[in-house]
């Protein structure tokens, strides 16, 4: 039963992956990829990882959404049709592909107990995480506790890039690119005339509410 | 599940892919970021899937019961870190995008290129 979810799961996710990747209109195309985080996030359920599950299902399919659509709505939302046939980059990826297919051979097969990975510390932190951490979620002790360390790398990364989308949108608008007399030239936004500014304006007002779905 | 073998790897791989292809592939910057969304998030599933053991639970302890069998908690750590990088990276990525998009008037690569000669 647990197999067939899987490969359900699977076999949807690689469908909505395909529609995404076809889909002109990036709406449509944000919304699908809202729908391929809730899918993975129930293939992470399937596989016993409920902690990742609901993060992903409120990261990855809410606040990545929600950013998709705030940057959406300042920069449009159609995908100009590409000019070049894509052979190189489809032969990149078939390439690739089956490498990392090659790679997998090499690989213990999936949900045996005897693979490498189960046999190192995973075994301490299920035996022995109950009393010396105290707490009933094994993935809450490593988190907080043996890999405290990791989590407050995690933190300092947000905060840098927290910091970064501040310094990137904070700032007023800054210099353009125009096409004067068939030149393309970089102008200064003071030169330029005022309903252009009062175009871009309300622009920058916008941003500022993405900043609190970040942290 | 031991009957799947590689099945999941496979398919992990071509997720991978799709969004490798994207990312490559398609000129416009929003579509580029949604297939590193795409291949961070086959990255994680590759990751959860090595962590499953057959017939095993959440690692949450059960009270009572012996002998229950609980999947890897330590991929599960990693990919919790690695989805919130994974956000605030989007973030950055896609406010990046909204200054190209004041700067140059468009996200499309190739009229980037045109109007940065």
């Amino acid at each position: 039963m647990i197999e067939l979810v899987d490969v359900a799961l699977l076999l949807l996710l690689s469908v909505t992956a395909l529609a995404i990747v076809r889909q002109q209109n990036l709406f449509a195309a944000v919304m699908m990829a809202g729908i391929y985080s809730v899918l993975s996030a129930g293939l992470f359920v399937v596989m016993d990882a409920v902690d990742v599950a609901f993060t992903e299902a409120a990261v990855g399919a809410g606040i990545s959404t929600v950013l998709m659509l705030g940057t959406l709505a300042l920069v449009g939302h159609s995908e100009h049709k590409p000019k070049h046939r894509p052979i190189l980059p489809l032969l990149v990826v078939a390439l690739t592909g089956g490498v990392l297919v090659y790679g997998t051979l090499d690989m213990p097969p999936f949900g045996d107990p005897a693979n490498p990975i189960h046999h190192h510390v995973a075994p301490h932190y299920l035996e022995e995480s109950e009393h010396e951490i105290g707490v009933p979620n094994v993935v809450t002790s490593v988190l907080a506790s043996y890999r405290g360390y990791d989590t407050m790398g995690e933190t300092t990364v947000i905060f840098a890039a927290a910091v970064g989308v501040l310094l990137l949108l904070a700032r007023g608008p800054g210099p353009r690119r125009v096409l004067v007399n068939g030149l393309w030239t970089t102008v200064a936004r003071e030169e330029e005339s005022p309903e252009l500014e009062a175009d871009e304006a309300p622009a920058t007002e916008d941003d500022e509410p993405k900043e609190d779905d970040d942290g | 599940m031991i009957g799947l073998g590689l099945f999941n790897y496979w398919v992990v791989i071509f997720l991978m892919m799709v969004g490798f292809y994207t990312l490559i592939a398609r000129g416009n910057l929003v579509k580029k970021i949604i297939g590193l969304n795409i291949f961070q998030t086959s990255v994680f599933i590759l990751y959860i899937t090595m962590g499953k053991i057959a017939g095993g639970t959440a690692p949450i302890f059960v009270q009572g019961e012996q002998e229950v069998v609980y999947s890897n908690p330590i991929p599960h750590v990693l990919i919790l870190t690695a989805i919130v990088v994974g956000v605030a990276t989007s973030a950055l990525g896609l406010s990046l995008v909204v200054r190209i998009n004041e700067a140059f008037g468009t996200i499309e690569e190739d009229e980037i290129e045109d109007t940065a000669l």
